[in-house]
């Protein structure tokens, strides 16, 4: 009987320890961009509408350190190269109707806070609409241009030129009216197992975040540093080219980036994630 | 010729004199390292920046070597001594033969 307590007392040092040492835990640090942006990476309540979460921690909380410093200035930040060659695309005229992105919206930063909208529920079309749907919209319905591959780097790069104008700025979208029934349909998509491994999105990024996936951290599968540099990758990646890869790593057959089913998932995720700051460009794995 | 590269550079306006600063510098480049394969099989040529050197007023502060192991746009910070006013130099030498220069002047308070 000693011996068991005994046992028992080091199994609980053991974990003190790993406690303190904090290898996998979120890391308690502040981020902010450029010296002067704030960013909201920790929140001590999740929304009232989502279950499961009590605190909300942005995906750079389960980087390293070098990794989090690098998002910290913008000369550092890989991402900055896309927002850079978006900017020219954006004064530059495209299509049938001689116009460029400018020629409408002036200056970038008209399209502040827009990112913490997406994706919202589209009056007009009657469909919820994410950033490179609109995007497509206004190439090929206003600039009369071809509209862009959703994986495209044109695309990507202007998704992170439009983030970049929203970053500090906390996610704030829609979950009512009628986004409802996608957010419903989302809900229902995170909490179900998908593939050969039986993984819903939940087991991971709900149950497990903090913990390893092999040698990397799971964060909680917050979407508001999106699109996001993956230094794996060397290059920026879209919110669905991430479902799509998170999917397949379950061994499942993957949704089509810009499907209706990964559209509602993205609203469902984002609004997971109300209430952290718009990060994208982030850099992360 | 590698498309969009572009070389980016951070150094301080300003610095007293006898000042170490640090300076920044990127240049988006594909780095291909000539080991992979396109979706035919046959092999990717070699195009990568094979040296990077900076010059503060004619005279050298670094000289690269970059080998193929090195990642897209690569990235370099480094310290320089500055004693007087000035300009700093950047060049970087492509496999190519592209050059790509940029030059940042530097004021003594």
């Amino acid at each position: 009987m000693k011996m068991r307590i005994l046992a028992g007392t080091c199994a609980l040092a053991a974990f003190a320890l790993s406690g303190l040492s904090a290898v996998a835990d979120p890391a308690d640090d502040t981020l902010v961009v450029n010296g002067e942006i704030q960013m909201i990476t920790h929140t001590d309540k999740a929304p009232d509408y989502i279950d499961g979460l009590s605190e909300q921690y942005s995906g750079w909380h389960f980087r390293e350190a070098d990794t989090r410093v690098m998002q910290a200035d913008d000369f550092d930040n890989p991402g900055m190269l896309g927002v850079e060659a978006a900017t020219e695309v954006w004064n530059a005229v495209d299509g049938s109707e001689g116009k460029a992105c400018a020629s409408c919206h002036e200056a970038p930063e008209s399209m502040a806070g827009v990112r913490t909208q997406m994706p919202s529920f589209n009056e007009a079309k009657g469909e919820m609409y994410t950033m490179e749907m609109y995007i497509n919209e206004c190439r090929a319905e206003r600039m009369g241009a071809e509209a862009w591959d959703w994986d495209s780097s044109d695309m990507v790069n202007m998704t992170a030129l439009i983030s970049s104008v929203s970053r500090g700025m906390p996610m704030n979208v829609a979950v009512d009216g009628p986004a409802q029934s996608y957010w419903e349909k989302g809900k229902e998509m995170y909490y179900t197992r998908y593939g050969q491994l039986e993984l819903a999105c939940s087991n991971c990024h709900e149950d497990n975040y903090g913990n390893f996936i092999r040698a990397d951290h799971l964060s909680q599968g917050q979407i508001n540093g999106f699109p996001v540099y993956r230094l794996k990758d060397a290059k920026l990646s879209s919110i669905h080219n991430r479902f799509k890869g998170c999917i397949r790593d379950t061994r499942g057959e993957t949704f089509k980036p810009g499907s209706p089913e990964l559209i509602a998932l993205e609203l469902y995720v984002a609004s997971r994630g109300n209430g952290l700051s718009v990060e994208g460009p982030s850099v992360r794995n | 010729m590698a498309k969009d590269v572009k070389p980016r550079v951070k150094v301080p306006s300003s610095a007293a004199a006898g000042d170490v600063v640090t300076i920044k510098t990127l240049i988006s480049h594909p780095m291909e390292s000539g080991q992979r394969k396109d979706k035919d099989g046959s092999l990717i040529p070699r195009s990568i920046i094979n040296r990077f050197t900076c010059d503060f007023n004619g005279q050298n502060v670094i000289d690269v070597t970059l080998e193929p192991a090195i990642s897209t746009n690569p990235y370099f910070e480094f310290d320089a001594k500055v004693d007087a006013a000035g300009e700093f130099k950047f060049t970087w030498y492509d496999d190519d033969g592209s050059v790509y220069e940029e030059t940042k002047a530097i004021e003594v308070a």
